[in-house]
């Protein structure tokens, strides 16, 4: 990391985190740990040096962390307290960080604005009229909003990215499997990842070298598999990348976001990369495919909420009127709306048309994506349509779904991506997404960085 | 059409606990009887954002098994979720295999009443159980998380069986199997080994009818006597006309019943798990060493040593039993006199007094002494049955055996039994020599009576024929 912020003090960092957050005016956090923070800094600070010290850390509230509540943004779980912590918020404490408070999300990380949370809306805080974006919009506000310079997410369909993007931050969704995701409130397991979001691309990494590689209590975690391609290029010189020209020249694609794909493009080539344009699966399946796969697999996810063990529950005569009533009083709409719709395309009669035909849907956007990435290096690509929409403004949910069109394919692909703010389009933050092959995080990493500098 | 046309159709679905320390995917205890929900952790309870990690104990018992049964093993198969809301199931969901089991196919031999008889397996999967439901009073269930994930393979046989004797054989077997194999403790009572039968009925060579799945079934005795019942309710409601719904019954005492409600109304929505890469065999596992399997055994008893069928079958029917009879023959006694007084002798009455052969009063070692001295003469049957009974009452062989004696097998001893014995019965011998040669019966009698029973009765028999031809009158 790019030299440890207030001098390695853990306690002035928290003291400077609670003074930026004053009385967290967008909203970014459902619970701040005043006390605690304070606490872990002194005993830190006392002790011997650790490499993440004095960087404070929000946490979005779907990864558990012991003690702290852990909502997920619903009021199923409001009052739900867990005794286990997440692996990658264990990790990063392991090397110094200090847990601020938990972030606000999209109810179980479904949707794609904040707006989906039971506690309210977060605020854009480049823009207050204007959407965080989602589902890590609590993440993407408190790095934006200076209150922490480490934040982490989780990436289901582009809840990392597309928040990062409007809020102007570095968002890394890493390859599926390189970060545990034991913790992590599930929502679609097979497309779930954690990341960090900050305000570099060396301080994300930083993070995620820290998180990531195997562990005993998730068993989809991993390394890169040896020889499973070639290791990170030393240097950008010769870096094949290729520009996702179908994507970057989509309709309503706006001119801000067509011009920072280009200028990224120039950039590195005058970096010395090997520029070329390449064709990418179009969006528009993987879209189609993700509200099949992700609903199906959420509605046996949530299924677990049932006021049987922990969590609200709102009685009834009976069993079963005991689940109806405390799931429909639990989930909110879009929740409501995507576990009946995964429960109708998992049914007898409708698998195959559906979730059966959706997997080979999947399965084919992966080998077009692999395909792709087998020629070059790394993938430039929009990370999302256009500059933040306005709060309130999108009201049909498949308007919604359609901020995530670029998002979504490297999620079914199981594909590293990492984006990075380049610049500001009608005074909004605008950026870029780069793919590569699985476990080509620093790969990306390097082409990052180079885009993070500016220049020409 | 006749009642007798009817044929019966029978597969068994089996649910065996696999002896593991642990859970299938938490490190939670699966010691059977510890307090309500102690035996708990965040993963077997559903907690949110906790993982299964597959326990490699479990998967090398399930292997084990499906060796020994001959199924295919894949090199890779797949765990699926089955989706079903019940309080006792935390997550919503049970990880089993549904598509892509880890083995397919296999057959288990079984022999009934001295017949032999193979049970085609459809399929072996390995699939964690669900915690318990307990409805008690005040209207109240009371849950216990403790079983929430305990391991478990299901053995699905193909409706194969033709009958409850061949159905509660079979499970005897696999019982054996699975025991014989270190892989479960097979206690029914304790639920580690739990059955449900698919029955219907058909004219032979007709398609199969329609089944009725019956659960509920906690021993032996009533899985027979639950599918007599539903044999004999299937051919009444055919016989008149009916048709047999497809359901779930349960046995209830002395009969089965429908399940209430629209519990049998499930749809699973099976979907490939997740959270769970799929399932590849270490080769470890493959080449495990199995121990001599009941099947195996049986039959090196019937082609090496000459036993019966049906009494390798008893001997081979647990483990207990063919370690108590393989000790017999490490002692010496031979095969066929060990059998017999094994499973004549000692088991009539072991059965007599309901105590099973690892209760036995009688040490195998004992007992193979005294078959070591009928067969070489040195007791009568009738002097060993006296032993045994001492045996049996806890003496040791060497005081049982010392206690009854030995047979009388010195010449001139019986010679001067047989001698006193004719001179004292003149009209016998003399109808002996006028052709009345069943007399001879008589004089052994005699000699026996004069020699406590102990005289050697071939010696005796030779030695007495030898004297009436010397008396014969010329």
């Amino acid at each position: 990391m790019s030299g440890a912020p207030h001098g390695g003090s853990a306690l002035a960092a928290v003291e400077a985190a609670l003074s930026a957050l004053g009385d967290d005016p967008c909203h970014a956090f459902l619970e701040v740990d005043h006390d605690g923070a304070r606490r872990r800094a002194t005993a830190l600070d006392a002790g011997p040096a650790l490499p993440l010290r004095g960087h404070v850390l929000a946490v979005k509230d779907n990864l558990a962390v012991a003690g702290l509540r852990c909502t997920a943004g619903s009021r199923l779980l409001a009052d739900y307290v867990p005794g286990h912590t997440a692996t990658a918020v264990e990790r990063l404490v392991a090397q110094g960080a200090v847990i601020l408070g938990k972030t606000n999300l999209d109810e179980f990380g479904m949707g794609s604005s904040t707006e989906a949370s039971a506690f309210g809306p977060t605020l854009n805080p480049r823009a207050l009229d204007r959407i965080p974006g989602g589902s890590s919009g609590g993440s993407a506000a408190a790095v934006a909003a200076g209150v922490c310079r480490l934040a982490l997410g989780s990436d289901t369909g582009g809840s990392i990215r597309q928040p990062a993007a409007y809020c102007g931050v570095v968002g890394l969704k890493p390859t599926w499997g390189a970060v545990s995701r034991f913790g992590l409130v599930a929502y679609a397991s097979s497309l779930d990842t954690v990341g960090p979001m900050a305000p570099t691309v060396a301080e994300a990494m930083a993070a995620f070298r820290a998180m990531r590689g195997p562990d005993p209590r998730d068993a989809t975690a991993r390394e890169r598999p040896l020889g499973s391609g070639p290791s990170a290029p030393a240097s950008i010189k010769g870096l094949r990348v290729g520009v996702a020209e179908g994507w970057a020249a989509a309709a309503g694609l706006h001119p801000g976001v067509r011009e920072a794909v280009a200028r990224a493009a120039d950039r590195l080539a005058s970096a010395g990369a090997d520029v070329r344009a390449v064709a990418l699966p179009e969006p528009d399946a993987a879209l189609a495919a993700y509200y099949v796969l992700a609903p199906a697999e959420a509605s046996s996810n949530l299924a677990r909420y049932d006021g049987v063990r922990y969590g609200a529950r709102v009685p009834a005569p009976d069993l079963l009127g005991m689940y109806e009533r405390t799931r429909s009083a639990g989930f909110g709409p879009e929740v409501r709306r995507r576990v009946l719709l995964g429960t109708f395309t998992l049914s007898a009669g409708y698998k195959d048309a559906y979730y059966g035909r959706a997997q080979g849907v999947r399965a084919a956007v992966r080998a077009a994506f692999l395909q792709c990435l087998a020629g070059v290096d790394v993938v430039l690509a929009p990370t999302v349509p256009g500059p933040a929409p306005r709060l309130g403004e999108l009201t049909d949910p498949v308007q919604l779904y359609l901020l995530d069109v670029f998002t979504i394919g490297p999620s079914l692909a199981g594909l590293p991506a990492l984006h990075v703010p380049t610049g500001a389009a009608d005074g909004l933050p605008v950026g870029v997404q780069l793919l590569g092959a699985p476990f080509a995080e620093e790969t990306l990493a390097l082409a990052g960085e180079i885009l993070e500098r500016g220049g020409p | 059409m006749t009642a007798s046309s009817w044929e019966v159709v029978i597969g068994l679905e089996v649910h065996c606990q696999l002896l593991t320390a642990t859970k299938l995917f938490c490190g939670c205890s699966t010691r059977f009887g510890a307090a309500p929900n102690s035996q708990t952790c965040p993963v077997c309870l559903g907690h949110p954002g906790v993982l299964p990690v597959l326990n490699a104990e479990a998967v090398r018992l399930a292997v084990r098994l499906a060796r020994a049964v001959g199924g295919t093993l894949p090199p890779e198969s797949v765990f699926s979720r089955k989706n079903y809301f019940y309080p006792d199931l935390p997550k919503g969901y049970q990880i089993t295999q549904y598509e892509r089991p880890f083995c397919e196919g296999g057959e288990v031999e079984v022999s009934l009443r001295g017949v032999r008889l193979v049970v085609p397996l459809t399929r072996i999967h390995l699939e964690e159980d669900a915690g318990k439901s307990t409805h008690g009073g005040h209207g109240l269930t009371e849950v216990d998380l403790n079983r929430a994930g305990t391991p478990l393979v299901e053995i699905v046989s193909e409706p194969a069986l033709r009958s409850s004797d061949e159905a509660a054989a079979y499970l005897e077997e696999l019982r054996n199997l699975v025991r014989t194999l270190g892989v479960s403790d097979g206690h029914l009572e304790e639920g580690s080994f739990r059955c449900d039968a698919n029955v219907s009925l058909r004219r032979p060579g007709a398609p199969l009818g329609t089944r009725v799945e019956l659960k509920n079934l906690n021993s032996f005795t009533f899985v027979k006597k639950a599918i007599d019942y539903e044999v004999a309710r299937q051919r009444e409601v055919l016989e008149e006309g009916g048709a047999v719904i497809q359901e779930t019954r349960l046995w209830d005492e002395r009969v089965t019943r429908p399940m209430r409600g629209k519990e049998d109304a499930h749809d699973y929505r099976y979907f490939p798990e997740p959270d769970l890469l799929p399932l590849r065999l270490r080769s470890e596992w493959l080449a495990d060493a199995l121990p001599e399997l009941p099947g195996t055994r049986r039959r090196r008893y019937v082609d090496a040593l000459g036993l019966s069928q049906y009494d390798a079958e008893v001997l081979t029917a647990d483990s207990a039993t063919s370690a108590f009879f393989e000790a017999m023959l490490a002692a010496g006694a031979g095969p066929k006199a060990s059998a017999n007084w094994l499973a004549n002798e000692l088991m009539g009455r072991l059965n007599t007094e309901g105590r099973s052969v690892s209760a036995s009063p009688v040490a195998p070692q004992d007992l193979a002494a005294l078959v070591v001295r009928t067969q070489d003469g040195r007791l009568s049957s009738k002097l060993a049955k006296e032993a045994f009974s001492r045996l049996w009452a806890g003496e040791s062989a060497a005081a049982a055996i010392a206690a009854v004696g030995e047979v009388v097998s010195d010449s001139a001893a019986l010679e001067a039994a047989i001698a006193d014995v004719l001179g004292a019965s003149p009209d016998e011998v003399a109808q002996f020599h006028a052709g009345k040669t069943k007399v001879v019966g008589f004089f052994v009698g005699r000699i026996m009576k004069a020699l406590q029973g102990k005289a050697d009765p071939q010696l005796t028999q030779a030695l007495l024929l030898a004297a009436l031809e010397a008396r014969r009158p010329t």
